[in-house]
C-alpha cells in the first residue's frame, strides 16, 4: 500500500508575494527518502516553479540548509521517515531574508567570512621553492575540526544572537578564524583580532551551544568561540601588563 | 525584474521556540539571584562594620522565613547555574596531557572535585 506525507512549504515569490505563505504539498513516501528527494519530487512532477538549493545530495556541499519543523537541517541529512507522523514544515534558513522561496540571501555571511581572513597569514612571504611548511600530527589535530566546516549557515538560523544582531560575526566564521589562529603555520592572530575579538566578535556570543548542537560536520563553534574568549583575554592582559608591553 | 528580498523579523518570544533557548534563558536569570545574593553578603559586610547589634539584626533576618527562602531560592538558581557551566566547561577548555586531549567526563569530574573541596573548607571555616 503506497503512503502519502505531507509537507508544508514557506513560498515566497517576490513578484507575486507581498510576504512569504505556506503552501502544501503531498508527496509519495520512501523509507530511503530524504527530505531534498521529498523537494526534488515536488520540483520534478508537481511544481516546477518551487526554488531551493541544493546540489551533492550527500552533507558536504552545505548548500541545502533549511529550517526543517523548526530545527536548522540540511535537506538531505533529514529523513522522511524520522518525520512520518504528521506534517512536516519547510522554512528557508532563520536569520537570513528570503531571495525567493526556501532560497536565502547570504551576502552578509560571504562579508563576515572574509573579514575575519580564513587563510593562512605569514610575517615573511615564502617562495614555493623555499620549500613546505612542515607540520606535525600533532599540530593538524590541533584546530583539524574546524576546518571541517562546509559554509551551511546552519549554525546562524540556530544562534538566536545571529537573529538578534545582524552584526555578529557568527558561529561559522569566528570558528574559522580560530582554526587559523591555531594553525601553527600561521601568524595572522594579531591581524584577525579587530574584528574575532571586537564586540561584534567573540564577546556578542552568550554560549547558548544551538550552533554546535545543530552543526552537520560536527565542528562545534562554540567550542572554537569559547577558547577563542579565554585566549583573547590572555593577549589583552599580556599586551597591557607584561614588561615591555605594546600599550 | 529587480530584487525584493523579505527580512523576517524575531519574534520577543523567540525563547519559547526551542527546548535548548528555554534552558538557556533559564540559565541567564540564574545570574540575577547570584548577583541578588551577592547584595546581600556585600550588605551583611556594612551590617558587621556597623557594630554588634546591627550584626545580630541582619543575621535574625537571615534566620527569618523569608530569608531561608530567599536562601533556597538562590542556592537552587547558583546550583542549577553551576551544573549547566560544568557541562560545558569541555567545550571551553579542553585539556590536554602528553598530546593526548583529557576526556570531557574528566574535565567535568574535576570541576564538582573542586567544588566539593571549596565547599568542605567553607563549612569548617563556619564550624559546621
Amino acid at each position: 500500500m503506497s503512503e502519502d506525507v505531507t509537507l508544508e512549504i514557506l513560498r515566497y515569490r517576490p513578484e507575486l508575494d507581498s510576504q512569504p505563505h505556506f503552501q502544501t504539498y503531498t508527496i509519495p513516501y520512501h523509507d530511503d527518502w530524504v527530505v531534498l528527494d521529498g523537494l526534488n519530487y515536488i520540483k520534478d512532477h508537481v511544481d516546477g516553479t518551487l526554488s531551493y538549493r541544493w546540489s551533492c545530495h550527500m552533507a558536504i556541499c552545505g548548500s541545502c540548509g533549511m529550517m526543517i519543523n523548526g530545527e536548522a537541517k540540511l535537506a538531505c541529512h533529514a529523513f522522511l521517515r524520522d518525520y512520518r507522523h504528521g506534517v512536516i514544515r519547510i522554512e528557508p534558513l532563520d536569520h537570513f531574508p528570503i531571495e525567493r522561496d526556501l532560497v536565502i540571501v547570504m551576502d552578509s555571511f560571504m562579508e563576515k567570512l572574509s573579514s575575519v581572513k580564513p587563510y593562512v597569514i605569514t610575517q615573511e612571504n615564502k617562495a614555493p621553492s623555499d620549500g613546505e611548511n612542515l607540520q606535525t600530527p600533532l599540530q593538524l589535530m590541533a584546530f583539524k575540526q574546524y576546518t571541517l566546516c562546509i559554509n551551511c549557515l546552519l549554525c546562524y538560523a540556530a544562534c538566536p544572537q545571529c537573529g538578534l544582531n545582524e552584526k555578529f560575526v557568527g558561529p561559522a566564521a569566528l570558528a574559522l578564524a580560530h582554526r587559523y589562529n591555531l594553525d601553527s603555520r600561521d601568524e595572522g592572530n594579531e591581524q584577525r583580532a579587530d574584528v574575532v575579538a571586537s564586540n561584534e566578535g567573540i564577546w556578542e556570543c552568550t554560549f547558548v551551544g544551538a550552533c554546535s548542537e545543530v552543526c552537520p560536520k560536527h565542528v562545534d563553534p562554540a567550542a572554537a568561540i569559547q577558547q577563542t574568549k579565554i585566549s583573547a583575554s590572555l593577549d589583552w592582559f599580556k599586551a597591557r601588563l607584561l614588561p615591555g608591553a605594546r600599550r | 525584474m529587480s530584487r525584493r528580498p523579505y527580512v523576517r523579523k524575531v519574534n520577543r518570544s523567540w525563547w519559547l521556540g526551542q527546548r535548548r533557548y528555554v534552558a538557556y534563558m533559564i540559565r541567564e536569570l540564574t545570574s540575577v539571584f547570584v548577583g541578588l545574593y551577592c547584595g546581600l553578603l556585600v550588605l551583611g559586610l556594612v551590617r558587621l562594620a556597623q557594630g554588634h547589634a546591627a550584626w545580630d539584626g541582619f543575621l535574625a533576618a537571615l534566620s527569618s522565613p523569608v530569608g531561608v527562602l530567599f536562601q533556597v531560592v538562590c542556592l537552587a538558581f547558583a546550583a542549577y547555574h553551576s551544573v549547566t557551566w560544568f557541562a560545558l566547561t569541555p567545550k571551553a577548555m579542553p585539556l590536554e596531557v602528553r598530546g593526548e586531549p583529557v576526556p570531557p567526563g574528566a574535565i567535568i569530574g574535576m570541576h564538582y572535585g573542586a567544588w566539593a573541596v571549596v565547599s568542605l573548607i567553607v563549612l569548617i571555616a563556619a564550624g559546621i
